[in-house]
């Protein structure tokens, strides 16, 4: 079933900021086979100038999706979960994330088209600091597959 | 901190030599308890063919993430990207053995722009597929 394309333009805001801790950002650079001691160790992340250990490159993927979960799931929107690959991702930073920082999402639905026989959402999130200070944007796209036709 | 790697000792066109990657089916089971993407296709076999997939895939955003870990070890800075971007072009087939997948990622400095910064294109195969297209990341050297 094609997506509801009056969702283009709604804009999501997480519930509550995400608390970056150096407990995550360890875990998940273990997660992705990653022992640089600038994820693991604040006194070698400290040392190459950070305020603490950084986050990987990937890592706004845990949660910058948080605010947008009950938006995906709205059956206004028609979004078949259990077709859904993901398309595309892109990261602009403006800063390393780092451990202490407190984060707010917003994430607006830029787009939906159909490709072929298959739907694509884009979606767009603005990361920042609860003081306002943006320190990555995110592009998802997702791709349901079969969805259009 | 700045990158280990000096713009001027770069070239567009030079090739940063591949890594290969091993992915086994725990890998994806950490990856999903640590990104939170608990998506079944990532980890249950019988539920990935019940929707058309051979066999259980990988994370597109793990295969991102190696992308990520070749591209900070080059530069030796993991601060020092300022952009990433890929395309997911094709699965990752995890089959459920002691030997798992291998993605096996390499680089070429496709650009040199301003403020010392390069655009390194990353190509990204698992077998014979290329598994990321128009995968870019900007990088600051020092």
């Amino acid at each position: 079933m094609p997506l509801n394309r009056d969702f283009v333009g709604r804009t999501y805001t997480s519930s509550a900021p995400y608390e970056v801790s150096r407990v995550k950002i360890s875990e998940f650079a273990t997660a992705i086979g990653d022992s640089n001691p600038i994820y693991h160790d604040r006194q070698a992340a400290v040392a190459a100038g950070h305020p603490d250990v950084i986050a990987p490159p990937t890592f706004p993927i845990v949660f910058s999706l948080l605010g947008t979960g009950d938006a995906l799931a709205d059956p206004e929107l028609g979004l078949n979960f259990a077709m859904v690959v993901h398309g595309e991702q892109r990261f602009e930073y403006e800063r390393p994330i780092h451990a202490g920082d407190e984060l707010v999402c917003a994430s607006t639905i830029t787009e939906i088209r159909s490709v072929g026989r298959n739907e694509f959402l884009t979606l767009r999130s603005d990361i920042s600091t609860t003081s306002g200070e943006l320190v990555c944007r995110t592009y998802n796209i997702i791709v349901e597959r079969g969805g259009a036709a | 901190m700045a990158a280990t790697v000096k713009y001027d000792e770069v070239e567009t066109g030079q090739e940063i030599p591949a890594v290969e990657y091993r992915v086994r089916r725990v890998d994806l089971v950490r990856y999903a308890g640590a990104s939170g993407d608990f998506n079944p296709i990532h980890w249950n076999e019988r539920h990935a063919k019940a929707v058309g997939l051979p066999d259980v895939i990988a994370h597109g955003m793990y295969t991102m993430a190696q992308g990520g870990r070749f591209v900070t070890d080059w530069a030796g800075d993991p601060g020092a990207v300022v952009e990433y971007g890929v395309r997911f072009s094709s699965m990752v087939v995890v089959p459920d053995d002691d030997n798992g997948a291998t993605i096996t990622i390499s680089g070429v400095i496709e650009e040199k722009r301003e403020d010392k910064r390069v655009v390194v294109a990353l190509t990204a195969k698992s077998g014979d597929s290329r598994v990321l297209s128009k995968a870019r990341a900007v990088v600051q050297l020092s």
